[in-house]
């Protein structure tokens, strides 16, 4: 096919939409990668994608791949040493005004250790905690849910989404997170506010002191993710990938177990999630062949280049709705190569959007959300409307108020 | 006679106490409700980590797991309190529709304020509370969880319209 024709273009479109599809259904229950993987092939097979740019994207991605499969083994070890379980002792133990106590975690949770464990491994330990508190769960549930999105914007590590843009952006790890600390701040305030207006009957619910808990300190797993992220920092100042950071602790805290015999080998590759990291690469081939044939040309013109806050403010609010349309992931790969020209002011813009948009709806996008009610697949899916009024509440003022402070951080500290 | 007690986390003992001293000589049911909303949020939240949704990791199973032993506890806590053998119910679903729908054959049912509960007034009830109070099929005993707002805090009259112009 000839390349960056119509046909060309609308091929390489239905076959992104199949790979979407792929992840959302789960024909059987497979792997994402069982669809994304032919599509990908297929893609080359075409034409619609050279070797060339396909082996250029892979090797773009496939550092990014390891950084993020290194914190997700970091994260599922870490659980395994009893870590979630002692930020849940932790919640129980403190005094007063449960629901900042929650918002303080799940922000630190998530912005270390990634949106993955706080959606993955907090929120049951906080529904858990929470309950036997006997106070209500629900605002505080879809506070971890929440803030796994908004409170992933702080650093690199904290969301795929980051680490893509962070990886093409030549930022310094530093850097990132001294430029993205205002908007994670500002963010995560708009949403504490507006959850404590929204719940205000279900928190006035006073908590029961609990009987205290002798919950284990994990200072190891403690310990060794703090070396992680002072790494983060270290590796950034010595232009090292800070990947091997993230890699050195995973390894770390992945041969004590072993050798203690309290995980196996097998759970321990399994921890990385490799099929998510082969989704990650067929997908992003995939989306080379949309932005090769036309799209990338056709999205340029609307991401600002640029720090004025007008600018920002549109590429944020572009990024939101795409993130809705499609997924936030695809997105990023979509609107990457034109944000990366703009140098950080619109990247970071960006990954405000995408970061903060999937709040909308409780499954990260309306597409997905619409997918699932066509398909009747979840016949029995509860009345979730108080969820999207939430949504529609906090999603508008929280990527606001994250782009004003991004603004403001871009002529402090410079862009 | 039975009676069905709606109990909820944070106000169920003036549920409670309120069964003591208004419904002796009756059946009592304790009911709890497990609201679908968190474990479906967290699932959802999985399901939007693209390419990540592994079957082992699903928190929404955790939850419900969880929110069985929490109800559990919660409806021995509230046995202990009422302090005669009572009847547990826990179901599943959106509380209005439940407790409304548990109080087919019921003689009475007792619930607590749940809404602004600093002044007397239409807003001491919360939505849930609001649509069981207008649907509910048998008599209800509404209870303020703590110590009821003075008198004085009720609201002032409103004002009378202003004449109809011609």
């Amino acid at each position: 096919m000839p390349p960056g024709s119509v046909i060309a273009e609308t091929s390489s479109v239905l076959l992104l939409l199949v790979v979407l599809g792929g992840a959302v259904i789960k024909p059987r229950g497979l792997p994402e990668a069982v669809t994304a993987v032919p599509a990908a092939g297929v893609a080359m097979a075409l034409g619609l994608v050279s070797p060339h740019a396909a082996r250029e994207e892979i090797s773009q991605l496939l550092p990014v791949v390891g950084f993020l499969a290194s914190i997700l083994a970091l994260a599922q070890l870490s659980d395994r040493e009893g870590l979630f379980e002692a930020a849940g002792a932790v919640l129980a133990r403190g005094r007063g005004n449960l629901l900042a106590r929650v918002f303080l975690i799940a922000s630190a949770i998530t912005a270390v250790l990634s949106l993955d464990a706080t959606v993955v491994l907090l929120t049951p330990v906080v529904f858990a905690t929470v309950a036997r508190l006997h106070a209500r769960p629900k605002p505080h549930v879809y506070a971890c849910t929440h803030l796994a999105n908004t409170a992933s914007l702080l650093l690199p590590v904290s969301n795929l989404t980051n680490l893509l843009a962070y990886t093409a952006s030549g930022l310094s790890f530093t850097r990132f997170g001294a430029l993205m600390a205002i908007p994670w701040l500002a963010a995560i305030a708009v949403e504490y506010v507006i959850f404590r207006l929204f719940f205000a009957s279900d928190l006035r619910v006073a908590e029961r002191r609990p009987p205290p808990e002798n919950a284990q300190v994990p200072f190891f797993a403690l310990a060794v993710v703090a070396a992680t992220l002072g790494g983060f920092v270290a590796a950034s100042a010595l232009g090292v990938n800070p990947a091997w950071a993230a890699f050195a602790g995973a390894v770390v805290l992945a041969v004590r177990a072993l050798l203690q015999r309290r995980v196996t080998p097998a759970e321990v590759v399994r921890s990385a999630d490799l099929p998510f990291g082969a989704f990650v690469l067929a997908l992003g081939v995939v989306v080379a062949a949309v932005v090769g044939n036309g799209l990338g040309d056709a999205v340029r013109p609307l991401v600002s280049q640029g720090t004025a806050l007008p600018g920002l403010l549109a590429v944020a609010v572009l990024a939101g709705v795409l993130a809705n349309l499609l997924n936030n992931l695809p997105t990023v790969l979509l609107l990457l190569p034109a944000a990366a020209a703009g140098g950080p002011g619109p990247l970071l813009a960006m990954l405000i959007g995408v970061n903060v948009g999937p709040n909308l709806t409780y499954v990260g996008s309306l597409a997905t959300l619409l997918w699932r009610r066509v398909l009747r697949e979840h016949d029995h899916e509860p009345a979730i409307g108080e969820f999207m009024r939430l949504g529609v509440l906090t999603v508008p003022a929280a990527i606001a108020a994250a782009v004003v402070g991004l603004w403001l951080g871009l002529h402090v500290i410079g862009g | 006679m039975t009676v069905v007690v709606w109990i909820v986390e944070g106000t169920w003992q003036a549920c409670i106490d309120a069964a003591r001293r208004f419904a002796q000589g009756m059946d009592v049911i304790l009911l709890h409700i497990t609201e679908e909303g968190p474990a479906a949020a967290a699932r959802g939240a999985r399901t939007g980590l693209l390419g990540r949704s592994h079957p082992a990791h699903d928190p929404g199973k955790r939850i419900e797991a969880a929110a069985a032993t929490a109800a559990a506890n919660l409806l021995d806590s509230a046995a202990d309190r009422l302090g005669r053998p009572a009847r547990r119910a826990s179901r599943s679903g959106r509380a209005e529709h439940e407790v409304t729908a548990a109080c087919a054959d019921a003689d009475l049912l007792i619930v607590a304020r749940d809404g602004d509960l600093r002044r007397l007034g239409p807003k001491s009830l919360g939505p849930a509370t609001r649509f069981i109070v207008d649907h509910v099929p048998c008599p209800l005993l509404l209870v303020w969880p703590d110590e009821p707002p003075a008198l004085a805090s009720m609201p002032p009259h409103p004002p009378p319209p202003p004449p109809k112009r011609r």
